[in-house]
C-alpha cells in the first residue's frame, strides 16, 4: 500500500502521523531542526527557503499556540501566510472540507497546515490531492481529533533528545488524560519508534484506551509506582472540553489523585525533566511549583517546537 | 591526475592573507572543508576573533529543484558582524553559488565593513561574477564537471584534495 506521507523517492511529502514512519526520517527531521534553533538567535530571524510559497494555516478547530507557531515558523522561513479560521466562515456556510481544499488550491497554495477535530481530515485532503494530481501541494497535520499531533511529538522528541541525548537508555512516563489525547498518541508512537525500551503510561482506567497495551506500553494507575526512576514525565492537557459525562469527579479531586507535586516528582530521577505540551492546567494536572521548578523545559518544548516545524516545513517543500 | 598538496598551498594562502590582516580581521569558514581550512588559517594567522562557520543549505540556490541538503550543520558567528573586516574561506571556488549564498547569510548577521574570500584552489567554472582575493592555486585545465573536488582531514589533522564522482 503507499504511504501517503512519502513520495515514490521516500522523502517526506506530506507530515500526517508519526504513527508508520521509520526512524530514519524521524531523526532526519530532528537532525535537521537543530541547526534551525539558531535563527532564533540572529539579528535577521529568516531564511530564504520558502520565499515565494503561500502556507494556508486551514484550523477546523481553535488554537491559539500551536497556530502561533506554525505562523512564526513559516514566516521566519519568508513564505507568505494566510491564516483561515475556518470553524467560523465556509464550512459554517455549508462547504464541504474538499471544496474548501479545491479554493485554496486556486489561490496557489503551497501547503496547508490543518487542524480538525475529526480524525483523519488532514489524510483526506493529503489523499485528495494525490488524486487530482496535485503533487505539488504539502499537508501538515496540526492535530486530528484523538488521532495524531505530529509536529507535537516531534518537537517532545527533540527536547528530550536536547536534554538526555540519547533514547536508548531512558525510562519516559506519560501522564493524564491519554484518552482523549492525539498527544499522547503522537508521542508513544515516536517514543517506541525511537527505541525508548520504556514507555510508561499513568492514568485512571477511566482516561485510557481499552487497546492502550497493545501500543507497547506499560500501564500504571499509581503516581508513585508509575514514577519510580523516570528520566522524563510527560504531562498531559486534562481536556475540559473534550469532557462528556463523569469520567471524573472533579478538577480538583484529580488534582490530589493525578497532579503531578514536587512530592510526587520526588519518585523520579533527580535529574528527570518535566514536559507538558500546553496550555497547562495549574492545580489541576499540574502544581505551579513543578511547572515553574527547575526541572521544567516546558518553555524550552515551546522554543524548540518553532525549529522543528522549519524542519519539517522546509523538508516537505523540497521535496 | 595529480593533484595539488593541499598543505603547502595551505602555507601559500597564509602568506597571502598575513598582510592585509588587521587587529579585528575575522575569519568565517564553510562547511566543512572551509571550516577546516579557517581553523588552520586562524591558528597561523595568530587572528584574535574568534572563529566563525556557515553552513550555507538553507540559503542554496537549487532548493528549489534539489530540496534541502541531508544533515545541514549548525550555523555560528561568535563576533558582532558590524563593521569588522571578514574573510570567508573555502576549500575549493568553483560556480560561486555557495559565495553567494554564504554573503546572504553573512549579511543576516550584520553589515561588515568588508568581505574577502579565500580559496585553497580556484577550479574555474564560474557562474557568478565572484573571484577570491586570495587563492594558493589557480587550475587552468578545466576538470570534469561531473567530479567534485573537495578538501579531505585525516585522523592527524592533515589536510588533502580529492577529486570523487559527484
Amino acid at each position: 500500500m503507499r504511504n501517503p506521507q512519502l513520495n515514490g523517492h521516500g522523502e517526506l511529502q506530506h507530515l500526517l502521523s508519526l504513527d508508520g514512519l521509520p526512524k530514519s526520517v524521524l531523526t532526519a527531521i530532528l537532525d535537521t531542526a537543530e541547526p534551525f534553533t539558531e535563527v532564533a538567535e540572529r539579528e535577521v530571524k529568516k531564511l530564504p527557503l520558502l520565499r515565494g510559497k503561500s502556507v494556508f494555516n486551514v484550523f477546523f478547530e481553535n488554537s491559539t499556540r500551536t497556530r502561533t507557531t506554525f505562523e512564526i515558523a513559516a514566516k521566519r522561513l519568508s513564505a507568505d501566510v494566510i491564516n483561515l479560521n475556518v470553524a467560523t466562515s465556509s464550512t459554517k456556510k455549508g462547504e464541504t472540507l474538499l471544496d474548501t481544499v479545491d479554493n485554496l488550491c486556486a489561490m496557489q497554495a503551497d501547503m496547508f497546515v490543518v487542524r480538525h477535530e475529526s480524525s483523519g481530515a488532514p489524510y483526506l485532503i493529503a489523499d485528495h490531492l494525490h488524486n487530482t494530481a496535485r503533487h505539488h501541494i504539502h499537508v501538515v497535520n496540526a492535530g486530528d481529533g484523538r488521532h495524531a499531533h505530529p509536529t507535537q511529538g516531534l518537537l517532545d522528541m527533540f527536547t528530550i533528545r536536547h536534554y538526555k541525548k540519547e533514547f536508548h537508555n531512558l525510562v519516559v512516563a506519560i501522564v493524564g488524560d491519554v484518552l482523549h489525547s492525539r498527544v499522547a498518541r503522537s508521542q508513544i508512537a515516536a517514543l517506541t519508534t525511537l527505541g525508548v525500551p520504556e514507555v510508561r503510561v499513568i492514568a485512571p482506567k477511566t482516561l485510557l484506551p481499552t487497546d492502550v497495551e497493545r501500543m507497547g506500553v506499560r500501564v500504571f494507575h499509581d503516581m508513585q509506582a508509575g514514577l519510580k526512576d523516570v528520566d522524563v514525565v510527560m504531562m498531559l492537557r486534562l481536556q475540559n472540553e473534550r469532557m462528556n459525562g463523569a469520567l471524573l469527579p472533579s478538577p480538583q479531586e484529580f488534582f490530589k489523585v493525578w497532579g503531578l507535586t514536587a512530592e510526587k516528582l520526588a519518585e523520579a530521577r533527580a535529574d528527570a525533566i518535566v514536559m507538558h505540551p500546553g496550555p497547562m492546567n495549574r492545580g489541576v494536572e499540574i502544581d505551579s511549583a513543578v511547572a515553574d521548578g527547575g526541572q521544567a523545559v516546558i518553555l524550552p518544548q515551546v522554543t524548540f517546537g518553532i525549529a522543528v516545524r522549519m524542519a519539517v516545513m522546509s523538508m516537505l517543500a523540497g521535496s | 591526475m595529480q593533484l595539488p598538496d593541499a598543505e603547502s598551498m595551505l602555507h601559500t594562502l597564509v602568506e597571502q592573507m598575513r598582510p592585509n590582516m588587521s587587529a579585528n580581521t575575522a575569519l568565517v569558514g564553510i562547511h566543512t572543508g572551509g571550516v577546516w581550512l579557517a581553523e588552520r588559517l586562524h591558528a597561523a594567522l595568530g587572528l584574535s576573533q574568534p572563529l566563525g562557520c556557515i553552513d550555507v543549505s538553507f540559503y542554496r540556490d537549487d532548493y528549489g529543484s534539489k530540496g534541502l541538503h541531508p544533515q545541514p550543520q549548525r550555523s555560528g558567528i561568535p563576533f558582532d558582524v558590524d563593521g569588522t573586516p571578514i574573510v570567508i574561506v573555502d576549500d575549493v571556488l568553483y560556480t560561486g553559488r555557495t559565495t553567494r549564498a554564504a554573503l546572504n547569510e553573512l549579511f543576516d548577521y550584520g553589515r561588515p565593513s568588508r568581505v574577502d574570500l579565500a580559496v585553497l584552489v580556484d577550479r574555474g567554472g564560474r557562474e557568478l561574477p565572484i573571484t577570491a582575493r586570495y587563492c594558493a592555486h589557480l587550475m587552468t585545465e578545466p576538470l570534469d564537471c561531473a567530479k567534485n573536488l573537495q578538501l579531505e582531514r585525516d585522523d592527524s589533522g592533515q589536510l588533502e584534495l580529492r577529486l570523487i564522482d559527484a
